[in-house]
């Protein structure tokens, strides 16, 4: 049954967002006995923001299971942490969630939600991340049916728009409805409402005018105007405005929304040249998987925030499909015509990495070898001659999948003040405050795991202060 | 009503022709953008072929949708899916292509016809037949043949001669076999997978179980979507029901002609005998599977349908019921002055329903059945 919020009542535990942090805080905030409503901004159709697009969570296991080729222990978790992050994060909050991970696979099983082993061409998280069967929508259809069996009152449309507080402490949410505000009491409040990354004039604070030519991979419902809210009254803000998961993504992609399947994975089979003709980075560093999140960087450095991959037919098959078909050319410069590049410059370009190829055996599966020698900057590995045609293009631009500006959280996931100590019932889940984990950085599946880890916390800490 | 309805035949083949290619185009942008996600990978056997592929042809398209069991689970599970932009549907079209693939494979071909308003013409087969039953027979007898009361072995035979029943039955249903093999044939070539397949007994196996359980109409494991995004399982309950009971009244016409020619017991049998029984439970099934499966067509959320083809689906449908409500009728009222006339009302149904077989829905099982033959030996060859 469905139930929608009622604005005659106070809850319990009000939740703003409705993505895998406010799901996971309000099934456990139920389950301890509370009264629960969710305010959720987008329509059904497009609840639960990013959680839609979502395909996987990393947890920590000490052992192989069904959908798991094998263990990943607390100790990895936290290593690979440390090195995506460059040690920029809370390393206390950090193991505490990793350990915590642990349970979620199966608490997460309990709330209804089906995993299944890692999907065709994602082999190298077979070990570490957790495929949820269907992806990320059935994940959260099972998780509002669960919540929805429970008693939780679920409202769309509705934006949680401003706070009444009393010092510091939540009394009520003013949500904004097609039908006007509504004021919302309650005895507790969990922020889940996720990052900022719909919001250009937000990223522009950051990242400066260039930001306009960003896309944004996710829901166009992400406007962080609760995170502005709890900033503006004295919670303590953690991050700055240009940190976020930003990778390379289809250029012609929509400005919103566009998903997992306008990502291409081609990089490290060709070169990677800007508007002007001219490489720019080693496209070759490392194995794709560990560096697919530096592109959307890379590109946004660019004049225009835009480059192109440029590979031949010898490549076309090595990745796995996208959206888009690649721009085709007979020939260098007729492909250079299409993506109004200048031709020669493209050719000499070409001419310059061809002429710097090393020879070596080109192997797909490992770190090759194959490299430049010369050439500035090197590419140093799956460097192969591009020269059979037809020739081929993607056009890619910043793609940002989330941000990390956030409000500081302590290990139960109540929020921190600006002033010193804590909010005495505001806590905080999710892409709201998963700066407080990555400074910088990321590694896959990272994002779900702070939402479920962060969200169970603030939804029990939330229910047994509402009980208290 | 719109001008379509009165267009030359050829001309109505050609827009048959190019909606059939609207519909295949459709299905090839959405298994590149599903082939970019894979996110439905684990839910059937759809998305796992698909991945074994990069490109489309339209034989390709043609398995694949005649691999997808309309479970619905792909539909609630898609981020793309209407009103989002890249208006991903993945049910509804497959359903389209598929239900293109019997009239495009129908044999002969000139009979292709039959498929563009598929319902209508079913319907009127069955009305047909059942009045040619009727006619004939009150034709045929003075009433008091007619109307009276025949028990004891040879009964029915009093209405209609054995060997005529046999040689009317017999001409329609070898009619029919042959039509469904030569449609078979044209769809295997088409799908461009090699004869040996057929004769690869694991793939047979592997087919076969997939099919007889409907291992892919249970959206990855919960149940088929039906009006809302909460699953359940009763579209594969009453699929069993309809597809145990149409093989159980196979089964029960196949002993009776045995008992017939190898025993020389003529037919009605005693209510404890094999064939009576068998027809009873397989009559109770295609009564009770086809009502919950009519229910739950109506009840289901159109964007999961291809609603153009809704007429076909409910034709099929309500010919299984009616054949086995007759059927029923028959057994209960065969010791009284109705007999006759439930005689004429069954065989009628019967009739009907054998002729129309590969002219409708029937082929859906057929085809389905062989593309999870194809699947089998694809997985296999992938895998190995
Ligand atoms: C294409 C893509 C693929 C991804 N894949 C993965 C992956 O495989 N694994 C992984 O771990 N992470 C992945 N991520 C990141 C992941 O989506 C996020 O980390 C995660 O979904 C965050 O969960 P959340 O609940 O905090 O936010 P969200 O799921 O985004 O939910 C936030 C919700 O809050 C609502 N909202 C916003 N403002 C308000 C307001 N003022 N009032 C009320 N409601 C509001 C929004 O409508 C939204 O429903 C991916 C992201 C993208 C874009
Ligand atoms: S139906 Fe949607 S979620 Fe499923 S594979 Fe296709 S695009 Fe992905
Ligand atoms: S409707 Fe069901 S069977 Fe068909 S493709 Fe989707 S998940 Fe597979």
């Amino acid at each position: 049954m469905e139930r929608p919020v009622d604005f005659t009542q106070s809850y319990d535990v009000v939740i703003a967002g409705g993505g895998n942090a406010a799901l996971c805080a309000a099934i456990a905030a139920r389950r301890g006995g509370a009264s629960v409503a969710v305010v959720e901004k987008a329509p059904r159709f497009y609840r639960g923001g990013n959680t839609r697009h979502t395909r996987n969570m990393r947890c920590a296991h000490d052992s192989a299971t069904e959908t798991l080729s094998g263990p990943y222990t607390e100790d990895e978790f936290f290593d690979d942490l440390l090195r995506v992050t460059q040690g920029k994060t809370n390393p206390d909050l950090a193991r505490m969630m990793i350990r915590r991970s642990k349970d979620m696979l199966t608490w997460i099983t309990e709330q209804g939600v089906r995993f299944q082993p890692s999907l065709g061409g994602t082999l190298s998280l077979g070990r570490t991340n957790s495929f949820f069967l269907g992806g990320g929508r059935a994940m959260l259809n099972a998780l509002y049916r669960t919540a929805e069996s429970l008693g939780v009152h679920v409202v769309y449309d509705a934006e949680i728009t401003d706070l009444e507080l009393d010092g510091t402490r939540f009394v009520a949410a003013e949500v904004t409805t097609p039908q006007g505000k509504r004021r919302l009491p309650g005895h507790a409040l969990v922020a889940a409402s996720g990052g900022f990354e719909a919001n250009i004039d937000w990223l522009k604070e950051g990242w400066g005018e260039i930001a306009e030519n960003f896309l944004i991979r996710g829901t166009p419902y992400n406007r962080g105007s609760l995170l502005r809210t709890l900033i503006g009254k004295g919670m303590q803000q953690i991050g700055d405005p240009t940190q976020c998961h930003a990778v390379a993504i289809d250029a012609r992609a929509p400005k919103y929304d566009g998903g997992i399947i306008t990502r291409l994975d081609c990089v490290v089979f060709g070169i990677v040249v800007n508007r002007d003709c001219q490489r720019f980075y080693d496209e070759g560093e490392d194995i794709w998987p560990k560096r697919y999140a530096i592109w959307g960087r890379l590109v946004a450095a660019q004049p225009g925030q835009i480059a192109y991959i440029i590979f031949d037919a010898r490549s076309l098959k090595l990745f796995m499909p996208s959206l888009f078909p690649p721009v085709t050319g007979a020939s260098i410069e007729a492909l250079a015509g299409k993506l109004d590049l200048d031709p020669a410059a493209l050719r000499a370009t070409v001419d310059r990495f061809n002429a710097a190829v090393q020879p070596g055996q080109f192997d797909d599966t490992i770190l090759d070898g194959c490299h430049t020698e010369g050439l500035t900057p090197a590419k140093t590995n799956w460097a192969r001659r591009i020269e059979e045609g037809p020739f081929y293009a993607y056009p890619v631009r910043p793609g940002i999948t989330f941000t990390y500006l956030g409000v500081a959280v302590d290990d139960e996931a109540r929020v921190q003040l600006a002033g010193g100590g804590r909010a005495e019932n505001i806590w905080a889940a999710g892409e709201i405050m998963a700066g407080n984990v990555l400074g910088q950085g990321y590694a896959a599946g990272i994002g779900m795991t702070i939402g479920s880890v962060f969200g169970r916390l603030a939804g029990e800490g939330a229910s047994s202060h509402a009980s208290r | 009503m719109q001008a379509a309805e009165f267009v030359m035949p050829g001309q109505r083949a050609d827009a048959a022709d190019a909606a059939h290619q609207s519909h295949l185009d459709e299905a090839e942008r959405l298994m590149t953008v599903c082939n970019s996600c894979r996110y439905c990978e684990g839910l059937c056997a759809v998305f796992p072929a698909m991945e074994m592929r990069r490109a489309f042809t339209a034989g390709d398209l043609t398995y694949l949708a005649n691999l997808c069991h309309n479970c619905g689970a792909c539909n609630s599970d898609c981020q793309f899916a209407p009103p989002h932009e890249f208006d991903v549907n993945v049910p509804k079209v497959l359903a389209e292509v598929r239900n293109d693939s019997y009239a495009r494979y129908v044999w002969p071909g000139f009979l292709a016809p039959m498929f563009h308003r598929n319902g209508l013409m079913v319907t009127l087969v069955a009305a047909l037949s059942v009045a040619a039953f009727v006619i004939g027979f009150a034709a045929w007898h003075d009433p008091a043949v007619m109307f009276g009361t025949h028990t004891g072995p040879g009964a029915f035979y009093r209405i209609m001669p054995h060997n005529t029943m046999v040689a009317i039955f017999g001409a329609a249903f070898l009619w029919s076999i042959l039509a469904i093999v030569m449609s078979c044939i044209r769809f295997w070539r088409d799908i461009g997978e090699p004869a040996a397949t057929l004769r690869d007994p694991e793939a047979l196996a592997g087919g076969a179980h997939d099919a007889a359980t409907l291992k892919y109409l249970d959206g990855g494991g919960v149940g088929c979507m039906n009006d809302s995004d909460k699953p359940d399982d009763n579209r594969r309950l009453f699929h069993h029901l309809t597809f145990y009971g149409f093989m159980l009244c196979f089964a029960a016409t196949s002993v009776g002609t045995l008992w017939h020619y190898l025993l020389g017991r003529d037919a009605p049998y005693p209510w404890w005998d094999l064939p009576v029984v068998l027809g009873t439970l397989g009559g109770i099934g295609i009564t009770v599977g086809p009502l919950g499966l009519l229910t739950a067509k109506f009840r289901r959320d159109r964007q999961l349908m291809d609603e153009s083809r809704m007429g076909m689906d409910v034709a099929f449908i309500v010919m299984l019921l009616l054949t086995g409500v007759t059927g029923l009728a028959l057994l209960f009222l065969r010791a009284t002055p109705l007999m006759g006339t439930m005689l004429a009302l069954h065989l009628g149904f019967v009739f009907g329903f054998f002729v129309t077989m590969p002219y409708g829905k029937f082929m859906h099982g057929i085809f389905r059945g062989l593309a999870l033959v194809r699947y089998a030996a694809e997985k296999r060859r992938h895998l190995g």
